[in-house]
């Protein structure tokens, strides 16, 4: 999956191209950015309700590719700047969270951090 | 023998402009060609302090420095200090503020955090004088 077709599957708006054609592997769901932190996975999208510079910071550390905020939040200038700074993704989905993880996962994409 | 040295301060109370620290040394070590794995070991765990400074402790200093064997990472703030310190890295346990919390921090994780992506962690606090923690990172890992 592509972060151009994250944008396809959640019907989502594109506030920073990042780079379309990069492909995620794994995704994570949250609005406590210490969970994020706390599992490290490759190539992974990040999808939140929170709307703060945190969460591209976040997503920084952890080398995520993209980010979609839900219910149709929309990042503003210090977020988009900050993303495009870094070159990652950020989208923004009319979906709820657990939604937009449903459809992702519908489509193939899996949390990478699987229960034992 | 330092291959690099670095020192930020970072400001308390200024939340939109934390995680700078971290961001400088994440693209410094990069350069340097270090691992991304480690690079990226060594960006979250200052993250989580550098966050922890500006939300309890009213900024701080942080002083990096890099050997050819590891990156040491050295947060000083002269904040309220850890009054129990095994009861703070417990995942989960947290004195964060309800606004901390929804900012998307204060879970509980930071210092579990910081000790799971380093390869030693030393805290020395005092309530009233503040916190140091030293991290270190090894770069050749047998």
């Amino acid at each position: 999956m592509t972060v151009s077709d994250i944008r396809q599957i959640l019907k989502a708006q594109v506030y920073c191209e990042g780079d379309p054609d990069r492909e995620v592997h794994t995704a994570c769901g949250s609005d406590m950015m210490s969970d994020v932190l706390a599992f490290v996975k490759d190539q992974s999208v990040l999808l939140t309700g929170l709307i703060n510079p945190q969460v591209v910071r976040t997503a920084e550390m952890m080398d995520m590719v993209c980010i979609v905020f839900v219910r149709g939040k929309r990042p503003d200038d210090t977020i988009i700047e900050l993303a495009e700074e870094r070159g990652i993704a950020l989208l923004s989905t009319p979906y709820r969270l657990f939604t937009a993880c449903g459809l992702l996962y519908e489509h193939g994409l899996r949390g990478g951090c699987e229960a034992p | 023998m330092n291959i690099l040295q670095m020192s930020y301060e970072v400001p308390g109370d200024d939340f939109t402009h934390a995680g700078e620290a971290s961001s400088a040394t994440k693209r410094a070590l990069k350069k340097l060609g270090i691992s991304p794995a480690v690079v990226r070991n060594v960006a979250i765990a200052m993250y989580e302090g550098e966050i922890n400074m500006v939300i309890h402790a009213g900024g701080g200093h942080i002083d990096l420095s890099v050997t050819p064997d590891a990156v040491t990472m050295v947060l000083t703030d002269h904040g309220p200090g850890i009054p129990d310190v095994e009861k703070a890295m417990q995942n989960g346990w947290s004195t964060a503020s309800a606004e901390v919390r929804s900012m998307g921090f204060g879970a509980g994780m930071g210092l579990p955090n910081m000790k799971k992506y380093t390869d030693e962690m030393h805290i020395d606090t005092e309530v009233g004088r503040g916190t140091t923690i030293t991290m270190t990172v090894y770069l050749n890992k047998a």
